[in-house]
């Protein structure tokens, strides 16, 4: 009987990290999976957040040569050379405010362990500074309602599509490094690719992005950040997953994991991914297409496999999204603890002499103080928390502020340590922090002129 | 008559909290057709912006997903200004879906707990 599944195409993603600062090992398993695995197969790491490139662009600031991200030398050293004997390519926006200066990192470390260089490509034009004015930028509006007008940009970065990532595949490489792209991208670029995907196949593009947004948290869809022991249980979580997707022609695709690893893939893993960030599940925008979750099904085919079908796609946006930051001043947070009898009461009072100390001394910012272990994740500060205190127990304050100058947050989070001596009686373990802050707003562009800005580069 | 109980949404849902810039989006899925049921009625719009408005929540949207038995709350302002801008400690507002599961109080009967549920204990009670 002519079995038309064995005949058609498919596709393998796995995802090695979610986030900057994900598990630096997780891919391997992955790596050892595709080892036994016929067809294309790609590995994609997604590593930057909103506020992850500007602090790369001061990164490059001070150095040309830097600027991608910290952390590329613990994602890509342990699997580059698995990856380039396996013909496992490699996605990612590991690139951040450098990407040329990524694939050049890459080139470095495949020096080091004396392997063949890798042929990179890079997408370029996501840097919208590059060519655009800063009194463009600053004189749009933005999408949050913000003022940006006096703002001091440090970085302004488009979020392009997966038309160019497919691009430079086309170009046969073994990795694909962007800069800022939607995370989903990360995987529809593969797929556009491998299937020829046209511009108008919009159910197929679709698929491919909720494809790319199921996988782009890493083990977020394969029972991490889901456990809730006793209610929803997750074996290993140790020793997690993470997931890899396997993709039919036919546009349908399952969401899997490694052998002999934790974590758990069902229904429910995967419905929890997939509202994760998701506003209107009719209209997920991203530049290729408006994905429509609404028509989905998920079968649970075998253990830890399922099969995701039904993605339907709208005509893609005219304008893109891009996010400006700039620099806001500092943070200082600080916090004590207080324990024991009457606990609640000492860490009361402890706020209460920062307060007062903070007027007396004349510091200007945005404070807040809360107690932790009374609400204080829950509740704003001015509220009282509506679960039932004991005043006796283990409570710890903190203080956070915002200040323009770094100065005022090392006086303010100083008011806190100053307990130790001169607050109420018994609190310790005092930790403090400052932090150089950053704003966001985001602005849309008409996509005519970013377009012709999109450019590939080979390294 | 079938028994019924007031239980937090804990007892027939779970939910994971997201967040873009101000806005929080926090989901609420059921593990079964008798809780879905349930949620798709009686979890409102109104009853969410309630739970949320002393965070500074303006706006509630629900969003309604029948085939994979669970609701999408869009919750505006509720971030303390969002990741970049908040002092909060919990700056994402990824503690939210607990928030939600913990105070949502809903009639239950036990036909709607998922296999296995430490809630069915409450029902075996008188």
């Amino acid at each position: 009987m002519f079995n038309y599944n064995r005949m058609s195409k498919k596709v393998y993603i796995g995802c090695g990290a979610g986030f900057a600062g994900d598990r630096y090992d997780a891919s391997i398993p992955i790596v050892n999976e595709f080892k036994n695995i016929k067809g294309p197969k790609y590995l994609m790491f997604e590593v930057l957040a909103e506020r992850t490139l500007a602090i790369a662009q001061q990164f490059r600031i001070q150095d040309k040569s830097k600027g991608y991200s910290p952390y590329l030398d613990f994602y890509i050293e342990p699997i580059l050379e698995d990856c380039l004997n396996h013909n496992i390519k490699i996605i990612s926006n590991l690139g951040a405010a450098n990407p040329i200066g990524a694939a050049k990192r890459i080139i470095e470390i495949a020096n080091d362990k004396k392997i063949n260089k890798p042929k990179i490509a890079v997408v370029l034009g996501d840097d919208i500074l590059n060519y655009m004015s800063k009194h463009d930028i600053l004189n749009s509006p933005t999408m949050e309602g913000l003022d940006i007008k006096n703002t001091q940009i440090t970085a302004a970065n488009v979020y392009l599509g997966a038309f160019p990532i497919a691009d430079a595949l086309d170009k046969d490489v073994d990795i694909v490094i962007v800069g800022r792209s939607v995370d989903s991208a990360l995987a529809l670029g593969p797929l556009i690719h491998e299937f020829k995907w046209k511009p108008d196949q919009l159910n197929m593009l679709s698929s491919g992005t909720i494809c790319g947004h199921l996988l782009e948290c890493g083990a977020q869809v394969t029972g991490a950040y889901f456990a809730d022991p006793g209610y929803k249980d997750v074996p290993d979580l140790y020793n997690v997953g993470f997931p890899i997707a396997e993709f039919n022609e036919n546009g349908e695709f399952y969401i899997t994991k490694p052998k002999n690893t934790g974590g758990i893939v069902n229904k429910a893993t995967v419905t929890e991914q997939l509202l994760y960030e998701t506003h209107n599940p009719n209209q997920y925008i991203v530049p290729d297409v408006i994905a429509d979750m609404s028509q989905l099904n998920l079968i649970e085919e075998e253990e830890n496999k399922v099969l995701v079908k039904g993605g339907r796609g709208h005509k893609k946006p005219s304008h893109l999204k891009a996010t400006i930051c700039s620099e806001s001043g500092y943070m200082g947070e600080a916090e004590m603890s207080y324990a024991g009898p009457n606990a609640l009461h000492r860490a009361k009072l402890a706020i209460e002499v920062i307060e007062k100390r903070v007027q007396k001394i004349g510091l200007q910012g945005k404070t807040r103080f809360e107690i932790i272990g009374a609400g204080s994740v829950h509740f704003s500060s001015e509220e009282e928390t509506s679960y039932e205190n004991n005043f006796d127990g283990d409570y710890r304050i903190r203080s956070a502020g915002f200040f323009e100058k770094k100065e005022d947050a090392e006086k303010f989070v100083a008011e806190t340590y100053s307990l130790y001596c001169s607050g109420p009686s018994a609190g310790g373990g005092a930790r403090t922090s400052i932090t150089a802050e950053s704003s966001t707003a985001s602005i849309l562009i008409d996509r005519k002129i970013i377009d012709p800005q999109v450019k590939i580069e080979i390294i | 008559m079938v028994k019924v109980i007031e239980l937090p949404v804990h007892s027939i849902a779970h939910s994971r909290a997201g967040d873009k810039g101000d806005v929080s989006n926090v989901s609420l899925i059921t593990y079964n057709k008798n809780g879905w049921e349930n949620i798709k009625v009686n979890a409102t719009e109104s009853k969410v912006l309630e739970i949320f408005k002393h965070l500074g929540a303006t706006n509630v949207t629900r969003y309604e997903l029948p085939n994979l038995m669970a609701l999408n709350f869009v919750i505006e302002n509720a971030l303390g200004g969002g990741v970049n801008s908040s002092l909060r400690l919990d700056r994402h507002g990824k503690t939210l879906s607990s928030y939600l599961l913990y105070h949502l109080k809903l009639k239950v009967s036990l036909n709607m707990l998922p296999d296995n549920s430490p809630y069915r204990i409450k029902f075996n009670r008188g």
